[in-house]
This record gives structure tokens, C-alpha cells and sequence, in this order.
């Protein structure tokens, strides 16, 4: 068994900064989130939000400010904050040559989950690929392993997850339940973090919602009013 | 440190399924190994069928450490093609176990090249290996673990550096240089007419001194090194 996972229910990113070398990929962003909120991460491409990301899921250090758990910093939280939380990244975290059922049961093994042949198949289940989980993954289409991937990123039920570009080759069913998936995690009390450039969907899950560009964060207003207009009126007001 | 071993080998298990799924990394580093030893016996074997004496040892071990190499290099890019070594660094496992299920991989996959080497280099070279078992796995055992223990720390430091295939042996080569000589000097003292186990156990000794200091600074440093 793993260690006892550490809980929290408020995330606190305190002046972040992160560069790379000489390049500044974000600037002194301050955020914070409680249980229940599902944050949209929305900028152009380079802007920052994969950085933030890894940052909030322990991966990455920033090279200036804080960022908080609960009560416990970033660099405190260790294998047992690493148990809380959930990724899903661009690229999938799945080994091509084992089957569905066994990246997931290594996933649970890893995690030191009980009843590991009951959550793999939950998992399955939810994943919509009960049918093909003794299939290697290596043969599944797109959409398939990022449906599986998210199944992975949520298998040992994360308080935070981290989705990077949840919606790629995802079909529009399939964006659906993913949709639906990620509202109930926010309403189950996990806090969210989604970097997507569809605005559509972002204005679907979305509690909060803030613009990442040029490293710099600011927070956008979600009332149900237009999230593509207020982002790009925060794109204008940061260029100028 | 029960929980440690236990999750370093659910990774060593997995690189295990993974490797009898898409046997790459066997068929490679098997084929490669038989293909030098074929190499060094047409060099090296004369027509009388006499062998340069402490030729043997050299390409066995020679042989080794170059599959050993192909095979640290695979087993990381083969963790790098999903990103799947950040989804082992993302899970609640502790660095040091990560470092140890690879370790243990590679040491079972180099084990498979040994079971081929040996009875090659026996036969062309005609090495008496089984004449000291217990002394010759010794040395090849901590032989192979201090080499493996070197180079997994160094695969895992170098997965996301552009160069890697080069740099790899660049940095490993002269750093597990001792451990070679050690192996090869061992090896050597138990093919002679009559084998000195006076000097292979000095050399197996300093052996043992390697993987100590090395497994150790390995596990000590895989935390940092394994992280950004």
C-alpha cells in the first residue's frame, strides 16, 4: 500500500514565476481554487498553461513564489500530495503494448488502490472500452486512449486533476460525456484545472475561468455572458 | 523500504510484459551480442584454433557492456515515446523505486544476454566458464549490477536530452571503466590452466566495492536527477 494520501480542498498559487533559462514562461501568477471549482485555463499556444500545469501537479518547481495545498507548500507534499492528484497531459501516460485493463491495473498497483479488479473494471466501464480491455492499446484510435487516459488520471479518485487538452480527438460524443465527467468531478468536490482552447466546451464546465498569456494570468468573469468575447478583450487589454 | 521494492518491481513487471509483447529490446541486444562475438572469433581465433590468452574475457565482457548499453538506451526511449517515465514520476511512488524497477528490468534482460554470450564465447574461445561456476556467476553478477547500476541512473538523466544515443556511452563509458577491468581481470584469473581464485576474489571484492558505492550514490541521486 501507498502511503496515506494527503487532502486538501484549496489550492493557493502565490506569485508563480517559472523561466526557463532566459525565457519567462509565466510571470508572477496568482490563483487560488477551492473544493467544487472547475477552472478553465484558456490562452494561445506558448502562453503558459502546460507550465502551470506542471507545476501545479509537483513536476515542475517555480523559480519564485509558492504554491500551497491546503497547508502544505509544494515541496512538503511529496509522494503522499502526488496520491491526490490527477493528470491528463498531451501525451497519455499509456503504454502502447500492454491492454487497456492492464495500464489501468498497473495504474491502481501503483496507486495502492484496494480492490484493484473492481476499479479497473469501473474504470473500463466509464472509459466505454469494457468490450476491447483485453485489446492492446496500441490499436485503439485517438479518441479511445484519451478516453482511457482520462479513466487512468481519475482512477484512484484525484481531489485535484489536471487536464491538458482534455478534448483532442475526442468526437463530439464522446466530448459529451467528457463534459458531463468533469462537471460531476467539480460537483463530487475535486477541483479542476482545464487548459483547452475550445471555447464551447470551456464555457460548458467552467465555474472560473482564467486567460493565460505571455506567462501572465488573469482571471476571467464567467455569468454565462460570452467567455470567447471577455477572453479576447483580456487578449487586447494585455497586448496594449 | 518494503514499499519501495514492492512497487519497484510492479515496474520491473511491467517493463518485463511490455518487453514479451514487442520482444525489441531481446532481439536486439541478443542479435548484436552474437554478432560481435562472431566478429571478435574471426578476428581473434587462429587457424590452429588458438586463442590470444585473456582474449576471452575482454570480448565477453566487451560484448556486455555494448548490448548493455543498446539496452539502457531502448529502455528509456521506450518510457519517453508516451511520456509514460512522467506519468511514473506523477503516481505516489518513490523516486528510488522508479530507479530500482528500471534497474531490475535491465537486469533480467541483461541476464537473457548472458545466457546466450556464455556458452558462445565457451564455445568459440573455448573459455572454460563452467570450470568455476560459483566464482564466474560472482563476478558476472556484480559485474553486471555495478554497469546497470551506472547506466540506468545516467538512461533516466539523459531520456529527454536531444543527443542521448551519443551522450549516453560518452558519460557511462568512463565511469564504469573500473568496473570492466575489475570484471575482465577476474574473468581472466579464472581462465588460466589453473584458475588463481586468490586474484578473482580480490578483483570480485573490489567488485562488490563498486556496486556499494555505486547503487548507493544511484539511490541517493535519482530523486533530483529523475525530477525536472
Amino acid at each position: 500500500m501507498s502511503a496515506a494520501p494527503l487532502d486538501f480542498d484549496r489550492i493557493v498559487v502565490d506569485d508563480v514565476t517559472r523561466q526557463y533559462g532566459r525565457r519567462r514562461a509565466l510571470s508572477h501568477v496568482t490563483l487560488e481554487a477551492v473544493a467544487g471549482d472547475v477552472v478553465a485555463l484558456l490562452g494561445p499556444n506558448g502562453a503558459g498553461k502546460s507550465t502551470l500545469l506542471n507545476i501545479l501537479s509537483t513536476l515542475l518547481r517555480p523559480t519564485s513564489g509558492t504554491v500551497r495545498y491546503g497547508k502544505t507548500p509544494l515541496d512538503k507534499g511529496g509522494d503522499m500530495l502526488r496520491g491526490r492528484i490527477g493528470f491528463l497531459g498531451h501525451e497519455l501516460f499509456l503504454y502502447a503494448d500492454l491492454s487497456a485493463r492492464e495500464n489501468l491495473t498497473f495504474t491502481a498497483q501503483l496507486y495502492g488502490l484496494p480492490d484493484v479488479a473492481g476499479t479497473v473494471a469501473r474504470g473500463l466501464e466509464r472509459a466505454n472500452l469494457a468490450d476491447r480491455a483485453d485489446d492492446r492499446v496500441g490499436g485503439f484510435s485517438r479518441g479511445m486512449r484519451q478516453r482511457l487516459a482520462l479513466e487512468r488520471a481519475l482512477l484512484h479518485q484525484p481531489r485535484l486533476v489536471l487536464l491538458d487538452e482534455p478534448f483532442t480527438g475526442l468526437d463530439d460524443q464522446s466530448s459529451d460525456v467528457l463534459v458531463n465527467r468533469i462537471v460531476e468531478l467539480g460537483q463530487s468536490g475535486a477541483i479542476v484545472f482545464a487548459a483547452t482552447h475550445d471555447f464551447d466546451y470551456a464555457g460548458r464546465i467552467a465555474t472560473r475561468a482564467a486567460c493565460v498569456n505571455r506567462g501572465r494570468c488573469r482571471e476571467l468573469v464567467v455569468d454565462g455572458g460570452s467567455l470567447l468575447e471577455r477572453y479576447r478583450a483580456a487578449l487586447t487589454e494585455s497586448a496594449a | 523500504m518494503i514499499r519501495v521494492i514492492r512497487n519497484a518491481w510492479l515496474i520491473a513487471a511491467k517493463d518485463l510484459r511490455v518487453e514479451t509483447r514487442s520482444r525489441e529490446l531481446v532481439y536486439t541486444t541478443v542479435f548484436f551480442a552474437v554478432t560481435a562475438v562472431l566478429i571478435f572469433a574471426f578476428s581473434f581465433v587462429q587457424e590452429d584454433s588458438t586463442v590470444p590468452p585473456g582474449a576471452a574475457s575482454g570480448i565477453l565482457w566487451v560484448t556486455l557492456t555494448f548490448s548493455g548499453t543498446i539496452a539502457l538506451t531502448r529502455t528509456f526511449e521506450r518510457e519517453r515515446e508516451h511520456d509514460t517515465l512522467r506519468g511514473l514520476l506523477l503516481s505516489p511512488v518513490e523516486r528510488p523505486a522508479v530507479y530500482l524497477g528500471k534497474l531490475m528490468a535491465v537486469l533480467m534482460l541483461l541476464a537473457g544476454v548472458e545466457i546466450v554470450l556464455l556458452p558462445l564465447t565457451a564455445l568459440f574461445f573455448q573459455a572454460p566458464l563452467f570450470r568455476t561456476p560459483g566464482m564466474m556467476f560472482a563476478i558476472l553478477a556484480t559485474g553486471t549490477l555495478g554497469f546497470a547500476s551506472v547506466g540506468t541512473l545516467f538512461a533516466a538523466m539523459l531520456v529527454r536530452a536531444r543527443s542521448r544515443d551519443v551522450l549516453l556511452p560518452v558519460v557511462l563509458f568512463p565511469i564504469v571503466v573500473p568496473v570492466i577491468i575489475a570484471g575482465v581481470r577476474g574473468t581472466n584469473a579464472l581462465f588460466l590452466p589453473e584458475p588463481d581464485m586468490a586474484i578473482a576474489q580480490m578483483w570480485l571484492a573490489m567488485l562488490v566495492s563498486f556496486d556499494a558505492v555505486f547503487l548507493s550514490l544511484a539511490l541517493w541521486t535519482c530523486g533530483p536527477l529523475l525530477g525536472e
